[in-house]
């Protein structure tokens, strides 16, 4: 039988606000434990929550990131249950009336059989907030457990898909693309370390053909992109051996241990909690005016969808479109590039230095980025240095050979392009009299390679158009090499 | 003790005829005497108190006096107080120091007002009876066989005792309204949202709201000006310009229109009790004031609605008593599970427990619209009744609780019977209008009886006049039990 694969995946993403989403206590991350907790935080008696707008705000562009619709009234809902790391024994969420209902993503999947990248838009269902509870520690205490309440109340934005994704690669290409959304807008760092995007992935199959869902299983708590990957992949392989061995899907929820690669249960459906949601008595509803929601679309960044359409319009392809508005610096950096060159790039006409550019940020630039392990942010080479460097190029200046020992330079803080390439003598050799006396000696000095070219050998002549390049350290333009040889030796 | 009303306390310090560290030791020694037979308080501090009137003395010798600095007051044991036990009458909280004060704490602190102790109350609110305390049941100071009410019953037989010039109540369906009609005194719960509920243990959050019980309603007006005012830190708090709450007090009441809902004068009412309200009509009437028969139809669903609704929200507020964190935790346990049913059985009391398995149960799955969201539409119905009351009337009048005082243990088994104790006061908290009782007149028993005003939003300083008339030419509420040393 064959299967398809069913996901939909929910993602807490932990808002990017300073203090948190009831209280004023800081939100950030890695302070000793219980030091960012005061009294609302620790459900003292008596406290009450009063909201941080900068959270609803917050929602506010997500929704219109993704074009969703902005319930105009919001009501927080309280969920009950008791655990050790939520102090008042209830979460405030919202359940009946979320922010953020509808909207959509366009993904890139990698599609594996074309070789090509295809792109797919997966609907979302809706986006609520809520407060992210404590940490339980269970090391460090023999016997004991420890509570931390610094990450208690911290603002949440959970984000819920439909379940139209149909294999983990498109689930990680959509967890990719809201990972980079999120950063892109501003309301969440995106460090999946520190647990600021974690991922919940519903996961079900079915027989091709049949429309009603299988029983699906949630996965809790990914905090990796490949952890993602690997979980989804090990779970649909489980629940197609258990469903063909003649066995039955239960509804549960289900850790993945990436030590062993495989899932296991955590609780299944019986003992699910009856969280009693109703709405919170405590806070009023907040109500979203037409000015409001202007006022923070007038603070949002041009959207990376926006920005791909533009580059393709520039002539890139969509894979370097996509890789470009991977994240809001590396779309920054590459226009900073573009903005850099001289002469600046024509509107329609700036096909070839967007290429270029295109290719020297995904390239040159990347690779030395991923070596070092740094973000693009933290570049040592600048957007300005990188397009003087290509000016550079362009001008016959320096070939691609040369203009990559100049980045060497760049990179290791030599100075300024110019600088490098009179420091370094790597400036092409434009003087066609020293590179006939160049190619005049080559051809002294390699009489065996011009009679194996003469006998018809293509072969000897790119030999010889290599010691020519080897006689000038490189510095010769290839293209003048060519053509000067084959005049000689015609 | 003679006159003891607050301007009479207030001009006194002025003048500087008494200090205020005298005046706390007056009452302090009060409270030695009768607290024991009378156990209105749960914590008395007398080195606390008297440093607070050390304090207030200087203010006053600084020229820096407001209105009521240097009079002294109890709360009631439902606000966090500063380095006070805070218990909310419940072993779950019996060593809990709070680390910070309630928003009506910080006002009266500001206002120079020392604290004579925390008041004794039925466990969390809980209660119309002050039986469900776990430090003890209050005794009515008017007969220590009977019962104070609640669940601010400490409060009220502190006030009445004279063993406090005046306390701070909470009222979730009558906790400030019944026990001030059963103990004699003046009390008052404000409109929804001018009292800061910050810092006030929770019950029910949508209904709380914290008020003042002093005798007569000259000093619940002096203590509403302190109590009131808009508190960032509650988000139900509403932003309002101050007012003045005695403003009002010495007009006329010509031209009053009052109405006499039907409801409240129909079955249940005792006959007594029925009499002495009547009278008080007729007072009014002779003060210029005329009646008005009004019609609260849906009042009669009151009990069940606030019984479906407070303790929906009660269950949810009352989860933080876990023992994880402070409080009461039970001593034994074999694993997480355990530790929090067996400190929550040993920590809470029966009626508490009760009402968290009443909510619970009516927020579960499956019960929610049929329980939670059908007694929220019937509460805005109450409130539209209301509404449309305030249309022909200024103030509703009626009984603030069918009868007087009951004796202690009457009704502590049955708890439908004490529920309908507070038949009267609900609608008002289910509607978030003020609501007040004051005394007129006494039972053939010598127990006090109790009049409620209900007014619309807002209309606390009209309320606190018509209460004011009234007292100017009865004395009920200048009466104070004899009998007690």
């Amino acid at each position: 039988m064959k299967w398809e694969t069913v996901i939909g995946l929910e993602v807490h993403t932990q808002l990017a606000t300073k203090s948190k989403i009831f209280s004023g206590s800081s939100t950030a991350f890695g302070a000793a434990p219980n030091t960012q907790a005061n009294a609302v935080d620790i459900a003292l008696p008596g406290v009450l929550p009063v909201l941080n707008k900068g959270a609803v705000e917050c929602a506010i562009k997500f929704g219109l990131a993704i074009g969703a619709t902005l319930n105009r009234v919001n009501v927080f809902d309280r969920k009950n249950y008791f655990y050790p790391d939520l102090p008042k024994g209830y979460q405030i969420s919202q359940l009946a009336k979320p922010i953020v209902e509808g909207g959509a993503l366009t993904i890139v999947v990698p599609s594996t059989s074309s070789g090509q990248s295809e792109e797919r838009v997966i609907h979302l269902t809706r986006a609520h907030m809520e407060e992210d509870a404590g940490k339980s520690l269970h090391e460090d205490f023999h016997g004991m457990t420890g509570i931390d309440l610094n990450r208690a109340g911290t603002p949440l934005l959970e984000i819920v898909s439909e379940p139209e994704m149909r294999s983990s690669a498109e689930a990680v290409a959509y967890a990719r693309a809201l990972h980079t959304l999120v950063t892109w807008i501003g309301i969440c760092d995106g460090n999946m370390q520190e647990g600021s995007f974690r991922v919940d992935a519903n996961v079900s199959v079915r027989p091709v053909g049949q429309t009603e869902f299988g029983t699906r299983r949630e996965i809790k708590n990914l905090n990796s992109f490949r952890f993602l990957q690997q979980a989804i992949d090990y779970e649909v392989r489980w629940q197609i051996e258990t469903l063909e061995d003649g066995g039955r899907i239960e509804q549960a929820t289900v850790l993945f241990d990436p030590d062993t690669g495989e899932t296991r249960m955590m609780r299944s459906k019986e003992d699910a909690h009856d969280y009693r949601y109703f709405p919170d008595p405590d806070l009023l509803p907040v109500r979203l005016t037409d000015e409001w929601i202007e006022q923070v679309r007038a603070e949002m960044p041009e959207l990376p969808q926006v920005k791909l359409a533009k580059y393709r319009m520039d002539g890139l392809s969509v894979y370097d479109a996509t890789a470009l508005t991977s994240s809001r610096a590396t779309a920054e950096y590459f226009e900073a590039v573009l903005a850099s060159l001289s002469p600046s790039p024509s509107p329609g006409g700036s096909g070839e230095q967007a290429k270029l550019a295109a290719n020297w940020v995904m390239g040159e630039l990347a690779a030395a980025l991923n070596k070092a392990e740094l973000d693009i942010a933290q570049s040592p080479v600048s957007a300005a240095q990188l397009g003087t460097l290509i000016t550079r190029i362009q001008d016959g200046t320096l070939s691609g050979k040369l203009a990559k020992q100049v980045f060497e330079g760049l990179w290791e803080g030599a100075g300024e392009v110019d600088a490098i390439i009179e420091a370094r003598g790597l400036k092409q050799m434009s003087d066609s009299g020293e590179l006939e006396k160049i190619i005049d000696d080559v051809l002294a000095a390699n009489p065996k390679s011009v009679e194996e070219f003469r006998a018809g050998k293509d072969k000897a002549f790119n030999a010889l158009v290599g010691q020519v390049m080897k006689a000038s350290r490189g510095k010769a333009n290839p293209a003048q090499v060519n053509e000067l040889l084959k005049g000689k030796l015609q | 003790m003679s006159d003891t009303s607050l301007s009479t306390l207030a001009a006194q310090l002025a003048a500087k005829q008494v200090s205020s560290r005298e005046l706390a030791q007056t009452y302090l020694d009060r409270i030695a005497a009768l607290n024991p037979s009378i156990n209105a308080f749960i914590t008395v501090d007398p080195e606390k108190t008297l440093l607070e009137a050390a304090a207030a003395d200087a203010l006053i010798a600084a020229g820096q006096a407001g209105p009521l600095t240097g009079v002294p007051i109890a709360h009631k044991d439902i606000f966090c107080t500063d380095g006070w036990l805070t218990t909310c009458g419940s072993k779950m909280l019996h060593n809990f120091v709070a680390p910070y004060d309630a928003h009506v704490i910080q006002r009266f602190k500001a206002a120079g007002m020392p604290s004579l102790g925390k008041t004794n109350m039925d466990e969390f609110a809980m209660g119309s009876s002050n039986e469900t305390s776990h430090f003890g049941p209050v005794k009515n100071p008017w007969n220590p066989a009977y019962v104070p009410g609640g669940s601010s019953g400490g409060a009220a037989a502190c006030v009445a005792a004279r063993m406090a010039p005046a306390a701070t109540g909470t009222d979730t369906g009558g906790s400030i309204r019944q026990p001030a009609a059963l103990c004699g005194i003046t009390g008052l719960k404000p409109t929804y949202g001018l009292v800061s509920r910050y810092g006030m243990i929770a019950f029910a959050s949508s209904l709380d709201q914290a008020g003042p019980m002093a005798p007569s309603a000259e000093d619940c007006a002096l203590l509403l000006n302190v109590m009131t005012g808009f508190d960032p830190n509650d988000s139900t708090s509403l932003e309002r310009d101050k007012e003045d709450y005695t403003r009002d007090l010495g007009k006329p009441l010509t031209g009053l229109r009052v109405g006499l809902p039907r409801e409240f004068f129909a079955e249940g009412l005792n006959n007594e009790v029925a009499a002495a309200v009547d009278a008080a009509v007729e007072e009014l009437k002779n003060l210029g004031a005329t009646t008005v028969e009004i019609s609260l139809a849906n009042s009669k669903l009151a009990i069940p609605v606030y019984y479906v609704l407070a303790p929906a929200e009660a269950s949810s507020n009352l989860s933080r008593f876990d023992g994880v964190r402070y409080g009461y935790r039970a001593p034994d346990y074999a694993s997480l599970d355990d530790m929090y049913c067996k400190t929550r059985a040993q920590g809470f009391g029966a009626e508490v427990k009760r009402r968290i398995l009443i909510g619970a149960y009516v927020l579960s799955h499956g019960y929610y619209d049929a329980y939670y969201l059908q007694a929220q539409k019937i509460r805005r119905l109450i409130a539209d009744d209301f509404n449309e009351a305030f249309k022909a009337c200024d103030v509703i009048l009626g009984p603030t609780a069918p009868g007087t005082a009951f004796k202690l243990g009457e009704k502590s088994d049955d708890p439908v019977e004490m529920y309908l104790n507070d038949l009267y006061t609900i609608p008002a908290n289910l509607a978030g209008l003020p609501g007040m009782s004051l005394p007129c007149g006494f039972d053939t028993r010598g127990l006090p009886i109790g009049l409620q005003l209900v007014g619309n939003y807002f209309s606390e300083a009209k309320m606190l006049n018509v209460a004011h008339q009234y007292q100017r030419t009865t004395d009920w509420h200048a009466r104070a039990p004899e009998g007690l040393k």
